[in-house]
């Protein structure tokens, strides 16, 4: 679209819609707003950090931060690709090490070393070499069970992959679509870790044989069928085992009263895939100082202790004291299985493609 | 013509054409043969195929059970009719993440079926199909009675002395002229359960999918533009048709009509037939849109330690030790009725000046026009997000960021159902008032106000509550389009639902109820204020 069409288009707009109301409103928050003394970040819908943290860094750096969202964190990433040369903001938080790649290749970001990166085990930096992005969080999607039901069977929950496919857990497990869920896809990618590029369709046959039920998102497994969680059984959820996360059961204790001795679910640490959240600076922003500043805050200690009880996720800074809910209801998962980013990016469609057809149809 | 032309061009056809064309003109060559990769793959056929008739067995099914209603609600007087009538348009506010859990504690495992019969229906086609007709009851009802309430009763009866037997008077007298009505509003819900996303997931499984999912999958996860262009372009060509097929049937259709006052044509039911009517009506009614409604109700309050108050206390205390909603709920409210009420204005003006635009003018443009300004209802969400995300971005319309830019595209929604409530009304003005004021020397505005005000007064206050109550709930297309942190009520609600805890279940919970009982009180509002009463036709 050549610039002059859309002057021209946009004075006609302009004309026909009266729009001086709109410029007036728009001129407050649009993106040319105070230029130097905003920053604006650019996330998905999960983003949440409590506003004394922002003021906090308002307070230290003088910026103030504007949070602007898009949708989940797949479509997050795609919005900021597809606005590359006109983004939106200057740092964007969200992008993991499924997507990763795709948004490296595409040139979404600019090199920087934060500040205080010394902090963050290298395992979880994954562009150690350029520093395009910083390792925020990480969190592990793992299967969790119910400890009730388990009690009662006097059965031992499954700990790994292959103990889902033992008869003794037949019609047990609830996961989530691959094509619509991030958790259902972290999960589906564990077992590639796990078996193969050659293995896990089989082991996926084998699950589809045990009586695995696929819904179609995270919030329907968990609220709905699995019996152990709070709002599963008041659904009369009949699923004891559930793809869900590693902080799951710290969150099922939130605010309960009394506290109890421990989570009613528990997590099969053998069943674990590590997600990590990268912040980066968007080339091409406007306020690169600001948007600088503002990396070296998310990796923090101020802002990685505060994030865990907002996000339920682990901070990547290792100074960052957990809250006692994460270090008394939370599990530490030793060795979660991962996948190297390239090759989620070579594959990715790929293999949602091949599940759809072999465990949908 | 020119407002709402502008309108659609640049907030609606420009984005659009942006995506699909920068989708198929991938590395500066047009990507035909990938147009014809995607439209010979069997899978997508079979898409296509089930996105069609789900649609056309939801519109089929929802037209069965509420033209009686539309009946009930239009001719007869009884207590609670005018809470009733907001209450079944509330589904239109709740996010389909919330409605899809009500109707799985209904129909799905131990759901109260279940419970009864031992009858699960989740993951049938029937679950979706119920569900659409929970969204969409009001959209007959509203339609179709807000024009049957003022047709003349008198003229029926005049066929009776005539010698029409009961069912040949309604036949002839009031069938075709509704029959405008009715086609809109079997238009409106086809449109609408052909770009059904959330339901068809979450009740039918993941084994079925809609254009709209694959659409959004194409786009928003696997960044395959091509594909989604394609698809898009399929999503239009289906729509386009529709309309073609639904401008035949009611251009031959549409009559001048002898309309009264809605208040003078209702009366209590009266006689064994009648009250079985509305006593079957009523009961439909509380079945599938009271029912699911009262399941959500009932879990705002089953806290953790039986029922009460504990996940609206919870609410109130966002953010500190354990809320997870960074904006307390309140503010929700605030930005949600904020929003809608802007959208609503917009969507007033834009449809009313379409609407008239319309009645005025004849030809092939004109119709297109028409066409035009129902295809938002027809395409994907993801389509019109990312096309605003790619087309407006420079300033002087670098509306991203901008909050204007969520009123606006709630209002794409909102204005076909503003034209297609207004348009049997204005339509069925007889155009002889407008000369005989325009003789006696009254301006074509003084004309337009004396005559088709107080006419379409009543229907565009039905179409104002229906641009609200999309607004309002309207969920697609804001969740991709980045805004200040000012998270409407559906926003909010999806994203407690997306979190662990029994605390942010219920505060979703609690925060659906909150929305239903804002949208129903604003409804009723709207209800009230009406036009200048001349009363006298």
């Amino acid at each position: 679209m050549n610039t002059n069409l859309r002057r021209a288009l946009s004075a006609a707009l302009v004309t026909a819609l009266g729009a001086g109301g709109l410029a007036a409103c728009g001129g407050g928050d649009g993106s040319g707003g105070d230029g130097d003394k905003t920053v604006t970040l650019v996330s998905h819908d999960s983003f949440v950090a409590s506003d004394e943290v922002l003021a906090e860094f308002t307070k230290e750096t003088g910026y103030k931060v504007k949070v602007v969202k898009g949708g989940d964190a797949g479509a997050a990433v795609n919005q900021a690709i597809l606005s590359k040369n006109h983004p939106q903001g200057d740092v964007f938080f969200g992008v993991d090490n499924t997507l990763l790649s795709r948004a490296l290749d595409k040139g979404l970001f600019a090199s920087y070393e934060a500040k205080g990166l010394d902090r963050v085990p290298g395992a979880l930096q994954l562009d150690s070499s350029r520093h395009r992005v910083t390792p925020v969080d990480y969190g592990d999607i793992c299967v969790n069970y119910d400890r009730a039901y388990f009690a009662d069977k006097k059965l031992a929950p499954p700990q790994s992959f292959a103990d889902l496919v033992k008869p003794e857990y037949k019609n047990l497990l609830v996961t989530e679509n691959v094509k619509t869920s991030s958790p259902g896809l972290a999960f589906q990618l564990g077992t590639i870790a796990a078996f193969g590029e050659d293995g896990w369709q089989d082991y996926w046959k084998k699950l589809k044989g045990n009586g695995v039920e696929v819904v179609d998102g995270w919030e329907q497994a968990y609220n709905s069928r699995f019996s152990g969680s709070a709002t599963g059984r008041k659904a009369k959820g009949d699923k004891p085992l559930v793809v869900s996360y590693a902080s799951s059961p710290p969150a099922e204790v939130m605010g309960a009263e009394p506290a109890p001795e421990e989570a009613p679910t528990g997590v099969a640490t053998g069943t674990c895939f590590r997600q990590i959240e990268f912040a980066g600076l968007l080339s091409g922003a406007k306020n690169t100082e600001g948007g600088k500043a503002l990396i070296d805050f998310l990796v923090g200690k101020k802002f990685q202790e505060d994030m865990p009880l907002q996000m339920f996720v682990n901070p990547a800074n290792q100074d960052a004291r957990l809250p006692e809910l994460f270090t008394r209801y939370g599990v530490k998962v030793e060795k979660p299985a991962t996948l190297d980013k390239e090759r989620i990016a070579e594959h990715r469609d790929e293999w949602i493609k091949t599940w759809s057809s072999l465990v949908l149809k | 013509m020119a407002v709402p032309l502008a309108f659609f061009g640049v907030f609606f056809a420009y984005p659009v054409a942006s995506i699909v064309s920068r989708g198929l003109k991938d590395g500066g060559r047009w990507q035909f043969a990938r147009a014809g990769e995607v439209l010979t793959d069997p899978a997508i056929g079979h898409v296509l195929w089930f996105t069609t008739w789900q649609a056309a067995a939801s519109t089929a099914l929802t037209l069965a059970l509420a033209l009686p209603g539309a009946y009930v609600f239009a001719r007869f007087d009884f207590p609670g009719k005018r809470l009733l009538r907001a209450v079944v348009t509330v589904p239109f506010v709740l996010p389909t993440v919330v409605v899809g859990a009500a109707f799985l504690a209904l129909l799905g495992h131990g759901g109260l079926l279940d419970e009864l019969w031992g009858v699960r229906l989740d993951t049938t086609v029937w679950a979706i199909l119920l569900a659409h007709v929970f969204f969409n009851y009001a959209v007959v009802v509203r339609t179709v009675g807000g024009l049957w309430a003022q047709l003349d009763p008198r003229q029926e009866e005049a066929a009776r002395v005539l010698g029409a037997g009961r069912l040949g008077a309604w036949r002839r007298v009031t069938l075709p002229a509704l029959a405008p009505a009715v086609a809109a509003a079997a238009l409106m819900v086809f449109l609408f359960t052909f770009t059904s996303f959330g339901v068809v997931q979450i009740l039918g499984g993941p084994r079925y999918a809609t254009l709209e999912v694959e659409i959004y999958q194409q786009t928003a996860q696997l960044l395959d533009l091509p594909t989604a262009a394609v698809l898009t372009l399929v999503q239009f060509a289906a729509v386009a048709a529709l309309l073609a097929v639904h401008a035949r049937t009611v251009r031959r259709r549409e009559a001048t009509l002898r309309l009264v006052d809605a208040a003078r044509t209702a009366r209590r039911p009266r006689g064994a037939a009648e009250w079985t009517l509305l006593g079957s009506v009523l009961a439909v009614v509380a079945l599938l849109v009271l029912l699911p409604l009262a399941v959500l109700v009932l879990r705002s309050f089953d806290g953790p330690d039986g029922y009460g108050l504990a996940f609206y206390r919870a609410l109130g205390s966002a953010g500190a030790g354990g809320g997870t909603l960074v904006v307390p709920p309140l503010e929700a409210v605030g930005n949600s009725l904020a929003y809608a009420l802007a959208a609503t204005a917009i969507a007033v003006v834009v449809g009313g000046l379409a609407a008239a635009a319309l009645t005025r003018r004849e030809g092939r443009l004109v119709r297109g026009f028409d066409a035009l300004l129902m295809l938002p209802l027809g395409t994907s969400a993801v389509t019109v997000g990312f096309g605003f995300l790619i087309a407006l971005d420079e300033p002087p319309l670098d509306l991203r960021t901008s909050w204007i830019l969520v009123p606006l595209a709630q209002a794409l929604v909102g204005v076909p159902f503003v034209v297609r409530t207004v348009l049997p009304v204005l339509r069925a003005v007889d155009v002889r008032l407008r000369e005989a004021a325009a003789v006696l020397g009254a301006s074509p505005l003084r004309a337009w106000r004396e005559v088709d005000l107080p006419l379409v007064g009543r229907a565009l206050a039905v179409a104002a509550g229906f641009a609200f109550a999309v607004s309002l709930g309207e969920f697609g297309a804001t969740v991709f389009i980045a805004r200040p942190d000012s998270p409407t009520l559906p926003v909010a609600v999806a994203r407690l639902v997306g979190r662990p805890g029994e605390f942010n279940y219920g505060q979703a919970m609690a925060l659906s109820t909150i929305l239903m009982l804002v949208c129903a009180v604003a409804l009723l509002l709207l209800e009230r204020v009406r036009t200048d009463r001349t009363g006298e036709f």
